[in-house]
């Protein structure tokens, strides 16, 4: 018989797959209890697949960020960011609720799901003081 | 292990371009053709001695195997490896160990592009997973985000950025081969005024989008000097890359190229000092700023305040043809910036490489740096290429 993997799912998909459940979570290492992201098969540079699956806060602090300039037919001017999350990894997102070229290093975000590009992915509200 | 076995064994003895500005009616593969050619000719080599291959391009997914087959030959050993525009630095580093253990003899690099006829940017990248959600004008948003963050970091501005363009664009005017060599010199003021792309960087931070295709010859050091001009000795390379997406740069104002530079600067023997030009792959002004410092000309943070240096008659000769950013930029500059760096030093040496205006040649140049940069600030290769006297 070949094998035929079924029953399982890669990391990518179960990322989303806790998204669509309103689940933000990403991995670390039960070894060590360090995060990563983007979700993998085994911890970058190290090996070590020996991991677990975390809800995380949800709270970052952007980065970096940039103002995309496209045309309002295209859909206008957005935000990109990299967003560092308290767990520590950083990942690109953007940041909404606020004028695209607003967005400053150091803002305090939370995390929100949303669709995008029919699935559910995180993108970032500004925590007003 | 000897990190110095290939030191000096290969040499560059032939080298040409064609079509950097404007081809249309030619595709990718026909220039990049002609570039092979033109480079055998100014070896004074024949397309049947060639037995080694190497070649990357955004038109092609085997290109090594696709050049083969339009120019008619059975390379020993060929290297597609496409690893963005420092590609072509690192072929030139396969290629030495391939010649060195004696598998092959006469190595051609090559690449050819018509993006600019053919309507605009052209990649192959795949959409990358956990970023193309967001939208990312890629490569460009990439480079934004960096220098974003080099801004916050060490209180840069985009006057500062600006200073990159000014200076590449004043080696352009020097230059007759450049694109932009007739356009006259760039202000600070047109710079921040240009179209915004991705904020903080606006059309003048961002490289030209030409046509273009380049080719050089490799021989072994022996064969070397049998051949007519003068070659022009391998004397380091080194490459490292530590990710593929922007949002896996560990440190958005680091790159790899501080590993990759001491490590060609170890193998050469040579230090930032001895360079007497310095040739950066600058698709961006971020990044001659990021090259600068991380190869170690400067420390980090210092590499936004030395304009008076790289621009011509300062101290440090960088991007002396005008760059990616106003010489020629047709997608993956990498062989470029080594055509550059083996035409000072050709020109030093008495050969006939073209005319430039007083001031574009570097005189008495002995050791060129070459620095590639592939994908979003990621590959990074850099070569150090020497006359007969420096090894």
């Amino acid at each position: 018989m070949p094998e035929i993997l079924k029953d399982t799912i890669g990391p990518q998909k179960q990322f989303h797959e806790f998204l669509a459940k309103g689940e933000f979570k990403i991995q670390r290492s039960k070894v060590t209890g360090e995060y990563f992201f983007h979700p993998r098969v085994a911890f970058p540079g190290t090996g070590d697949r020996d991991l677990e699956w975390v809800e995380v806060s949800g709270n970052g602090v952007v980065h970096s960020t940039s103002c995309n300039r496209r045309l309002p037919e295209k859909g206008g001017d957005f935000n990109l960011s990299i967003i560092e999350l308290d767990e520590g990894p950083k990942m690109m997102s953007t940041v909404v609720g606020i004028e695209p070229d607003k967005v400053e290093v150091g803002d305090k975000v939370k995390a929100r799901i949303v669709e995008l590009k029919g699935e559910s992915n995180i993108i970032f509200d500004l925590i007003k003081d | 292990m000897d990190i110095n076995k290939i030191r000096a064994k290969t040499a560059v003895v032939g080298l040409a371009e064609t079509g950097c500005g404007l081809a249309p009616g030619w595709n990718a593969m026909e220039l990049m053709a002609t570039a092979v050619y033109d480079a055998l000719d100014d070896a004074g080599l024949s397309i049947k001695e060639v037995d080694g291959l190497f070649a990357a391009t955004a038109f092609h997914s085997m290109a090594a195997m696709s050049l083969s087959e339009y120019l008619g030959i059975r390379p020993k050993f060929a290297d597609g490896s496409n690893i963005g525009g420092s590609s072509f630095l690192a072929h030139i580093l396969t290629a030495a160990m391939a010649l060195d253990a004696g598998l092959i003899n006469v190595a051609v690099v090559a690449y050819g592009s018509n993006q600019r006829s053919a309507g605009g940017f052209k990649t192959i990248s795949e959409a990358m997973p956990f970023e193309a959600q967001y939208d990312p004008r890629m490569p460009v948003s990439a480079y934004a985000l960096a220098a974003k963050r080099y801004m916050y970091e060490f209180n840069a501005s985009r006057e500062h950025l600006a200073q990159v363009a000014i200076a590449a664009r004043e080696w352009a005017l020097l230059n007759p081969r450049a694109y932009m060599h007739g356009k006259g010199p760039l202000t600070t003021e047109e710079i921040l005024s240009a179209r915004p792309i991705v904020d903080p960087l606006g059309k003048l931070d961002c490289c030209l989008v030409t046509d273009g295709a380049a080719a050089i010859v490799m021989t072994r050091s022996d064969k070397a000097k049998d051949t007519k001009n003068t070659p022009i000795y391998l004397l380091g390379a080194a490459m490292e890359h530590h990710h593929r997406m922007i949002s896996e740069m560990p440190n958005f104002t680091s790159t790899s190229a501080k590993d990759s530079g001491k490590r060609a600067f170890e193998m050469a023997g040579y230090k930032c000092s001895d360079m007497d030009t310095v040739q950066l792959y600058d698709a961006f002004t971020i990044n001659t700023i990021l090259f600068l410092e991380d190869l170690g000309f400067c420390k980090k943070g210092e590499g936004k305040d030395l304009i008076n240096e790289i621009i011509p008659g300062g101290s440090l000769p960088v991007n002396t043809n005008g760059g990616g950013l106003s010489c020629v930029h047709p997608g993956m500059y990498g062989l470029f910036v080594t055509l550059e760096a083996l035409r000072q030093l050709r020109n030093s040496a008495g050969d006939n490489v073209g005319d430039r205006k007083d001031g574009g040649w570097i005189e008495n140049a002995k050791i060129s740096l070459a620095h590639g940069n592939g994908g979003v600030l990621s590959s990074q290769v850099t070569n150090i290429w020497g006359l007969e006297e420096t090894i």
